[in-house]
């Protein structure tokens, strides 16, 4: 047993490295002032945000929830296909990915703008122009396309494993549609459903550049405030450790209190 | 008087341009065990799928009860299925398993309670209500499936060679138990197979198919006694097939001699397969044999032993309870109602 033990270490120095020494600058600076003295005045600070950290968890549940609808029924439909039909609808579900995250998201602001490709079409049949950017209805879209790939894969590879034939057996003992969806693949579904809720939250919760690019400065997330503490004007590494801190404690709370609903059977979120 | 249930006519079906079924017509009589029996490929799963709802007809009808359904979905027909790999619900304990069709029909949580004791009863798993579906044997889990199907009292219960998984002694009890069921609960059984030593033990009629055609329907004795064509013949047991030439009614040449036999109303001179079984051949000695042949091997199966005979070229299939040494030279004899004559089949 010694040499898997050994075969770890590098991870283990990674780990510690690249996570545990970080977490622990991250309290440090929360729970200190610029002298360096121990303080819970950054914590206490966070109360200023309170509505833009509220605002970034609405729009994260917003979009969780939009991604998991649109979802569903894509990845049953993909892995209900024929296994060369599965395979192309999965490379062209990751294409997209291929492609730098910000160019993507440059390209949504050229379609939503409002000389943009979708209101130049609109005029073309004398609607318009709309106000389709700068708004919070942008943010949320741009988070549901950069994250809706990390909601289908997961339920893909737990549907794909659901035989053909527990299905027509579900029929055959007498369930329409509705029920079977309901009966049988949704329950059969959720380790895949709870690993996509956590996979598009996590990162919709505390992105910066969909809700900049998108939201047109007037609906800044926690995300932005964070990143303002230590790159823009009001640079300030403790209040942006006490947040950062904060949001990853909400977090972690919320995803414990999913997982302990998502473990007992036939919840629905 | 006997009564059809389902009836399919002219059934055809086509997947990526190949023809699975060509064309089947098929009665299946209310209440009797029928076994669809053929090597894979024949489409006797494809005949039950049609059956259960699961597959489509490029043509053709299906009545049930004289109803026409062939569009009907399978959430809205009579019957059930037991699938072959079980198909059990992985999330739902037994007791929710078997409940699963009973919820469905919204009937009384007393009335389903009563109806899932008496399915364990049923089929020996009393006790086993809030065990997991996992933690069952292949043969407990096959069980559990049989139940869950009976529990909604169809009219017919299709089976999808259920027994498939299970070893030969499990097997063997299964067999029992299902025609047991079957005959106290007086549901048609529609029983998919390619063991016919099963399709024999078990039911009342057979069907026998090959390459997406019905060959031969009777009950197993017909089957095994009269197959209508050599195909028949060979796959329900074994069988020595040897051309032959029909000169006239009751007479037959085959190995170089002239046979009398019991069948007519072929075409004078017509070539013919002469088909023999393994266990009608009676060995005697050299000179009181119609046919002599040099024994090659001898296995010993338990009840008898099985030689291979040359004579004239043909390789002969005899089954006997009595040994002879291999190199030896005997006389084979079969007498007229053990010879029978089939009509070549058509190349196809």
């Amino acid at each position: 047993m010694k040499t898997p033990r050994a075969l770890a270490i590098p991870y283990a120095v990674w780990v510690v490295i690249f996570t545990v020494v970080p977490l622990g600058l991250v309290i440090g600076f929360a729970m200190t002032d610029p002298d360096g003295k121990l303080t819970l005045d950054n914590i206490f600070a966070m109360s200023d945000y309170m509505s833009v950290l509220f605002r970034s968890i609405l729009f994260a549940i917003i979009a969780t929830v939009i991604c998991l609808i649109l979802a569903f029924p894509a990845a049953y439909i993909i892995s209900r296909s024929s296994a060369i039909n599965q395979s192309t609808l999965i490379v062209l579900l990751m294409v997209p990915m291929w492609i730098n995250f910000l160019l993507r998201t440059y390209a949504w602001m050229t379609l939503l703008e409002p000389n943009g490709l979708i209101n130049k079409l609109l005029g073309l049949i004398g609607l318009g122009p709309y106000n389709l950017i700068n708004n919070s209805g942008a943010v949320i879209l741009g988070m549901v396309y950069n994250y809706l790939p990390f909601m289908i894969l997961p339920l893909y590879s737990v549907m794909v494993k659901i035989d053909q034939s527990v299905i027509e057996a579900a029929q055959d003992l007498g369930s329409n549609k509705a029920r079977l969806v309901r009966k049988v693949i949704f329950p059969l579904s959720m380790p895949g459903i709870s690993t996509g809720i956590i996979a598009v939250f996590v990162p919709s919760v505390s992105t910066f550049i969909i809700s900049r690019m998108l939201g047109g400065g007037t609906n800044d997330l926690i995300g932005d405030i964070i990143e303002m503490q230590f790159s823009g004007n009001s640079y300030n590494p403790h209040l942006g450790s006490a947040m950062a801190l904060v949001l990853m404690i909400i977090v972690l709370f919320m995803m414990s209190l999913f997982n302990q609903f998502g473990s007992e059977e036939d919840v629905v979120l | 008087m006997e009564n059809t249930i389902i009836s399919l006519r002219n059934a055809v079906v086509e997947y990526d341009g190949e023809k699975i079924l060509k064309n089947i017509s098929l009665d299946i009589i209310d209440k009797q065990f029928v076994t669809l029996l053929g090597p894979s490929g024949c489409g006797k799963t494809t005949t039950l799928r049609i059956i259960g709802g699961f597959a489509e007809m490029a043509s053709g009808e299906l009545f049930f009860n004289g109803v026409n359904i062939k569009n009907l979905p399978p959430h809205k027909r009579q019957v059930n299925t037991v699938f072959q790999k079980y198909a059990l619900f992985p999330h739902l304990n037994i007791y929710e398993n078997i409940a699963f069709g009973l919820r469905i029909k919204k009937l009384h949580e007393d009335e389903i309670r009563k109806r899932v004791g008496e399915m364990l009863e049923l089929v020996n798993m009393q006790g086993y209500e809030k065990r997991s579906i996992n933690s069952l044997s292949g043969g407990q889990q096959q069980r559990i499936a049989i139940a869950r199907a009976l529990v909604n009292r169809p009219k017919v219960l299709l089976l999808d060679e259920p027994l498939g998984a299970l070893d030969l002694k499990l097997r063997k009890e299964m067999q029992i138990e299902l025609k047991r069921m079957q005959q106290d609960l007086e549901i048609t059984f529609i029983y998919v197979t390619h063991d016919q030593e099963e399709a024999l033990t078990m039911s009342d009629t057979v069907v026998v198919m090959k390459d997406g055609m019905i060959q031969q329907i009777g009950t197993p004795q017909d089957i095994y006694n009269e197959p209508k064509n050599a195909f028949v013949a060979d796959f329900i047991g074994e069988s020595n097939i040897i051309d032959g030439v029909m000169h006239k009614d009751f007479l037959v040449e085959f190995a170089g001699k002239n046979f009398v036999c019991v069948d007519k109303g072929f075409e004078p001179d017509e070539p013919v397969d002469v088909v023999i079984r393994p266990e009608d051949i009676k060995v005697v000695t050299q000179d009181k044999g119609a046919i002599v042949g040099v024994v090659e091997n001898i296995v010993f199966k338990g009840v008898h032993y099985e030689m291979t005979v040359d004579a004239l070229g043909y390789k002969w299939i005899i089954q006997s309870t009595q040994s002879e040494e291999v190199g030896s030279v005997i006389g084979m004899n079969v007498t007229p109602e053990d010879i029978h004559i089939m009509h070549k089949s058509e190349a196809e």
